[in-house]
């Protein structure tokens, strides 16, 4: 800030002035891996983000397939009562339902401890986020996943119960692999949606990208800076996954008639 | 008769609708109302239920606003991409693909604290007339949400756009209708015929993001009940209402967009 009064005139000097005020240290200084830099934090912060975002997907992904199976093939009763779950969690934000879970999770473990006898525990943040993040992601998955079983020709379940195939085989041999053309759009763009949600934890204190962020930028207060980096991190984790998924999606496809080819 | 026969109708609707167990499952819900009513404290509602009242206000204010503009920003940046040339394409893409890319939460700090940081360095913008407005958080919190809107909803119009059959295009155009007329009359209502249907899940998507403007101090329904769990240090009852009053303004958004959806034709070419 000391710096303004000479460099008034010059509104280039300015801007570089608004990306790292009153600090001679420079921009790779500043992202530098090593102490006085905050790349190492920022870049554990990301690698909390994906934790909790790859968790919270595979538990999104066990939730959604049992929830799709059971408002597919389940009792009117299993079926209300995830019609209930699917509405409700995709009527509420996210940051409110995070709040909520993330105290009446813990509070709903400790209190069960207690009654079982045993001491009161910290939850880990980690352990929490992918609970409730999970828990929010099975919602959206239960959907797409059933959409998917039902875009699947019933004649393939048909025959396969022809066969005799146990439920279990059927589902590993048949209903996944048909499914999963289908399916795999709608789940890659849940995986997006989870990466940017880990965003949400900051606000219950959980030390993830954008705390990482917040906290760099307090201390060096060269808050455009960061957030810009942080942006760049998470553009990354998006168009780098979004090249696998091209990959994935193309693998998942592999012996079906292209549809460019069918106009 | 009509009456009646509406009477008659509603009743056998409702029979089917009420099996036995959804009778069982309204009362269960029903006696966790009703627990929740007696044995949690509420008694704190009639101090802040004005103020509640306002950040309800508040975010449907702010939801409207974001909303309208970021439609009208989404259809230039959906026309560019679907047909323009290169240098109006590659910009909104690139803008569309950081939108989408990155956290709302990260770009809403960044404008707020980023941007918030640099304005008071420049003199001319602390005498402009904007500045009374940049103190503010409000206005970051529009602008953010806003591009997140475009962003998102861009994307949508751009498929629109280019889902509008050629043969209708061209047909305009062999009537002799001026780039512009062909625009307004046939490309855009098609295009948004189209992306009615999406546009309907955007807005709940978007007012799901509303929240987020509490963190930067832009007092809506989330901050108010921020402020309730501090000043009372109730966990639940504030969240719990605070959920009932979303799912509420979802259902209200859903059935709208449902009527507004059964008016508009349903044949596109």
């Amino acid at each position: 800030m000391k710096r303004r009064t000479t460099l008034d005139s010059n509104p280039g000097a300015k801007l570089i002035d608004a990306f790292l005020p009153a600090s001679a240290a420079g921009i790779f200084e500043l992202l530098s891996p090593v102490a006085p830099g905050w790349g190492a934090t920022l870049l554990v912060g990301l690698l909390h983000s994906l934790e909790i975002a790859i968790g919270a997907t595979c538990l999104g992904l066990l939730i959604g397939t049992a929830g799709a199976f059971g408002k597919l093939y389940g009792g009117p009763v299993t079926r209300d009562l995830l019609a209930v779950y699917t509405t409700v969690v995709r009527a509420v934000p996210e940051l409110v339902l995070i709040l909520l879970l993330y105290y009446a999770g813990t509070d709903l473990i400790n209190q069960v401890l207690a009654a079982m006898g045993y001491s009161r525990v910290d939850i880990s943040g980690l352990a929490a986020g992918i609970f409730v993040l999970g828990f929010v992601q099975g919602a959206y998955s239960t959907e797409v996943i059933r959409g998917a079983i039902l875009a699947i020709p019933q004649g393939q379940i048909e025959a396969a119960r022809a066969y005799g195939m146990p439920p279990g085989l059927m589902l590993r041999r048949i209903t996944i692999p048909a499914m999963l053309p289908f399916a795999i759009p709608g789940l890659a763009n849940l995986w997006l949606i989870a990466t940017k949600d880990t965003a949400l934890l900051a606000v219950v204190g959980f030390f993830e990208l954008t705390l990482a962020t917040r906290q760099a930028a307090g201390v060096t207060k060269a808050y455009l800076l960061f957030y810009v980096a942080a942006g760049v991190l998470y553009l990354a984790v998006t168009l780098f996954s979004n090249l696998i998924i091209g990959r994935v999606e193309a693998w998942s496809r592999r012996g079906m008639p292209s549809v460019k080819e069918a106009r | 008769m009509p009456a009646e026969a509406t009477a008659i109708n509603m009743a056998a609707r409702a029979s089917i609708w009420l099996k036995p167990h959804r009778i069982v499952l309204i009362l269960i819900a029903l006696a966790l109302v009703l627990c929740a009513a007696f044995f949690m404290r509420w008694d704190w509602l009639p101090q802040y239920w004005e103020m509640g009242l306002m950040g309800i206000w508040r975010a449907l204010w702010i939801l409207a606003v974001t909303c309208a503009l970021g439609f009208a920003l989404a259809v230039p940046l959906g026309l560019a991409q679907a047909g323009g040339p290169i240098w109006f394409s590659a910009p909104a893409k690139v803008f569309c693909t950081v939108i989408r890319g990155t956290p709302l939460l990260l770009q809403l700090w960044l404008l707020y604290y980023g941007l918030g940081s640099i304005f008071p360095q420049y003199p001319w913008i602390r005498e402009s007339w904007l500045w009374p407005y940049l103190r503010q958080a409000w206005p970051y919190a529009v602008v953010a949400l806003t591009f997140s809107f475009a962003g998102y909803e861009g994307e949508v119009m751009r498929g629109a756009f280019a889902g509008v059959p050629r043969g209708q295009l061209e047909a305009a155009r062999a009537f002799g209708m001026s780039r512009w007329k062909i625009f307004r009359r046939i490309w855009l209502p098609q295009a948004f015929y189209r992306a009615l249907p999406t546009l309907t899940g955007e807005t709940v998507l978007q007012l799901k993001s509303t929240p987020l403007v509490a963190t930067i101090s832009v007092i809506d329904i989330f901050a108010v009940s921020s402020k309730v769990r501090q000043d009372t240090y109730l966990t639940y009852e504030p969240l719990l209402l605070l959920a009932l009053i979303y799912m509420t303004i979802t259902g209200i958004l859903v059935f709208v967009f449902s009527r507004i959806e059964a008016r508009i034709p349903v044949k596109i070419g």
